[in-house]
């Protein structure tokens, strides 16, 4: 079944310990190259028909009005899954 | 005086609210999130705990019951609400109040006495303190870390909708020391500290005067109860 997938992201100036402490680890690990880590969040809303623009606009509003606090987060995706979500897999 | 205390899947505290109201000389009165039914209450509060398990963010989900459309109505209207801890972080989620809650700023989980000193006197659940009065009651949090944007934070400064600011140590990093706002009317008040837990003598912080003594919370419940008498 089709999904939308809906990213949202802590505000850049809203401190993220989650991904503090993430980058305290990979410092740890002798990975300091990646000098921050940024944790977010991804839903994944299953649709049964196809994906429609009133379908993804009704899933903007719920990114805006649930999904993430604007105050304190972003919506930055809301769409179909990339292609680059599957490909780039493990 | 009739206080409503709502229970949400997950609230810890609603049971010590229920109590702090009888302390303070209300009648309280248990209310249930899936209601669309405040039960003719005078007085609301959204106790402390962990709604939905904190899943999705601190308070977003309860923001979302049923019962929160007759509190958003009610608190529009003039109804003295009170949000304490996971109250707090849901009258922020349903936009009663401006700004958000998030996960404190060291990583960890506090839990310790805390002096406040009240700013402001002049809302339903503070006017029985006296200005800049300092006080004592405990605090418990993981995401009490108030932030908002810096319009938003020089508005309530501006128009004293500070009600509580940290003294001594700033637990969670909220932004300019804020422990608890009001709206600019003054009914609705959240703070992440516990002022039902400082009620009666025997469970509360410590005092000079003796250990656990500590009623500095009860002012609170006295406020609004005391102040919706008079108006009755």
């Amino acid at each position: 079944m089709p999904i939308i997938v809906v990213e949202v992201m802590p505000k850049a100036e809203i401190l993220d310990p989650q991904g503090k402490a993430v980058a305290g680890a990979l410092v740890r690990l002798d990975k300091s190259e990646f000098s921050a880590v940024r944790i977010g969040k991804r839903f994944e809303l299953t649709v049964e028909g196809p994906i429609t623009d009133e379908l993804l606009a009704e899933a903007r509003e719920i990114a805006n009005d649930l999904l993430a606090n604007t105050v304190i987060e972003d919506v930055i995706y809301v769409g179909e899954a990339r292609p680059a979500d599957d490909a780039q897999g493990a | 005086m009739r206080v409503g205390v709502i229970t949400f899947p997950g609230s810890l505290d609603d049971r010590d609210a229920q109590r702090a109201v009888k302390l303070g000389g209300g009648e309280p009165v248990a209310l249930w999130h899936g209601d669309h039914d405040l039960k003719n209450v005078d007085a609301i509060v959204l106790p402390g705990g962990f709604s939905y398990g904190d899943y999705l963010r601190a308070g977003a989900i309860a923001a979302h019951s049923p019962i929160m459309s007759e509190v958003i109505t009610a608190a529009n209207a003039g109804m003295p609400v009170l949000g304490i801890c996971n109250g707090f972080q849901i009258l922020v989620e349903s936009h009663l109040l401006p700004g958000g809650l998030v996960r404190n700023d060291h990583g960890d989980f506090v839990c310790r006495d805390q002096k406040l000193r009240v700013e402001n006197v002049d809302t339903a659940w503070s006017n029985g303190f006296k200005e800049d009065e300092e006080i004592i009651i405990p605090l418990k949090n993981g995401e009490g870390g108030y932030i908002a944007d810096q319009e938003t934070l020089d508005r309530l400064e501006g128009e004293g909708q500070v009600v509580f600011r940290y003294l001594e140590v700033n637990p969670n990093g909220s932004a300019n020391d804020i422990a608890g706002i009001s709206n600019a009317r003054g009914n609705v008040v959240g703070l992440m500290p516990h002022p039902e837990h400082a009620t009666e003598p025997g469970f509360g912080p410590d005092t000079r005067a003796a250990m656990r003594s500590g009623t500095d919370g009860l002012t609170f419940f006295t406020s609004a109860i005391s102040s919706l008498m008079a108006n009755a």
